[in-house]
């Protein structure tokens, strides 16, 4: 599994101001948060916020409805950005993905219960 | 030190009396009843040496199970041990899948129990009740050995001293959250007000990250009960709680949970009063909220 995305990513490209583009130093807006919400009955669904830009959320879903078999959508939010969206508590593979993709599992917050 | 003495001695017995007490004291109390009538004399000093709450607790759990193995076992006429310690194995082994089964629900996380610190719901160890003069040595020939000697010491050092108890140990436990089903879409917390009152927190901001976390939302009731939508257990209330204690409650230098949160220019602070550090904590923010339920209701508002 790869996702062609993740490799061409080059870690000494100008990604612009970082500070200036997120309002508030130090809060928890630098961190990819992974959340789960219930649906009706037993159904949940997985959000992912805060996806760094360098990465294409597109493809992304993608390889993520490809590889935990749900489906998915993406979400454009005025204050959040792009949000992933997954059908069913995907948090634990979606953590375990991006950490096999070299994120730092330091910046990845799961919630929820 | 205190502590540190409390565990050698648990460890001690443990080492001194039963190699593997630590699981095998469901197995071995079982085991004793049967053995009783056939050997009274035997080793009943020890069992009876070290009345430790945990297997209590244990034997409690299954004890209509107890009965029916002994039943079931009086129909075998020979006394095949190891058949039945082999049986037993599965039995434990199929209660424990079923344990699972009961309380992890569908949507419980596995989370490592680092991340969620000190597990503050953990029913506190009641002090064991070794009352002078009920020591086990008394009732045999056997000389008492000495980590019952250390036992008997703390009891009685606990009995006269109950302050010592509070200051040092398990001095900070939460009750557990305890939770009804309103319908079938929602869960009543009911006593949130007295959690909240533990951890010296406004229910506010105690009701505000639960909603953050569990990406729901709720009201609070009359009787002060929160009424949260979804259907949560326990277990995942307790998770989220923990998670809660972790980051607002809990002291990072010394780990203690007599803190006090103050908010000073928009931003929380809290500060430690048992050795006075001060920090400032993460705003609760409520992250992305997925629409769900009808669109058309959250197209209007
Ligand atoms: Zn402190």
């Amino acid at each position: 599994m790869s996702v062609q995305n993740l490799q061409t990513f080059d870690p000494f490209a100008d990604e612009g101001d970082v500070l200036g583009s997120t309002k508030d130093v130090g809060s928890q807006q630098n961190y990819i948060h992974i959340r789960i919400q219930q649906r009706n009955g037993r159904k949940t669904l997985t959000t992912l916020q805060g996806l760094p830009k360098e990465y294409d959320a597109k493809k992304l879903l993608k390889a993520f409805k490809k590889e935990f078999a749900c489906n998915g959508t993406l979400v454009e939010d005025e204050e959040m950005g792009q949000v992933i969206q997954l059908q069913g508590d995907q948090r634990l593979k979606i953590s375990n993905f991006l950490t096999e993709e070299g994120i730092p599992k330091t910046t990845i917050k799961v919630h929820g219960f | 030190m205190h502590e540190q003495l409390k565990q050698s001695d648990g460890a001690g017995d443990e080492g001194e009396e039963d190699p593997n007490a630590m699981f095998g004291d469901l197995k071995k109390k079982k085991k004793k009843k049967r053995e009783i009538p056939l050997d009274l004399d035997g080793e009943e000093g020890s069992g009876t040496s070290t009345p430790t709450t945990a297997p209590a607790a244990t034997e409690d759990l299954d004890f209509s199970d107890l009965k029916k193995k002994k039943k079931s076992s009086k129909k075998k006429a020979a006394f095949d041990l190891d058949a039945f310690e082999k049986e037993l194995q599965a039995e434990n082994r199929n209660e424990d899948g079923d344990e699972e089964e009961a309380g992890g629900g569908q949507f419980l996380l596995n989370v490592d129990e680092s991340e969620l610190g000190e597990n503050v719901f953990a029913h506190s160890e009641a002090p064991s009740g070794l009352d002078a003069g009920n020591e086990a040595w008394l009732k045999s020939d056997r000389d008492y050995t000495y980590p019952e000697l250390l036992q008997r010491f703390y009891a009685s050092l606990h009995a006269s001293n109950p302050a010592l108890l509070t200051s040092t140990g398990k001095r900070y436990v939460i009750v557990p959250p305890s939770l009804a089903r309103e319908g079938n879409k929602k869960t009543i917390f009911t006593n949130i007000t007295d959690i909240c009152r533990r951890m010296h927190r406004q229910p506010e901001h105690v009701i505000q990250f639960l909603f953050s976390e569990m990406g729901t939302t709720g009201s609070v009731d009359g009787q002060g009960r929160l009424v949260i939508k979804g259907r949560f257990q326990q277990k995942q209330l307790e998770n989220v709680l923990r998670r809660y204690i972790v980051e607002y409650v809990t002291c990072k230098t010394c780990k203690s949970f007599d803190t006090l949160l103050t908010k000073e220019n928009r931003i929380f602070f809290m500060t430690c009063e048992s050795c006075g550090s001060r920090r400032s904590v993460n705003a609760i923010k409520t992250g992305f909220q997925a629409q769900v339920g009808k669109r058309s209701k959250t197209k209007t508002t």
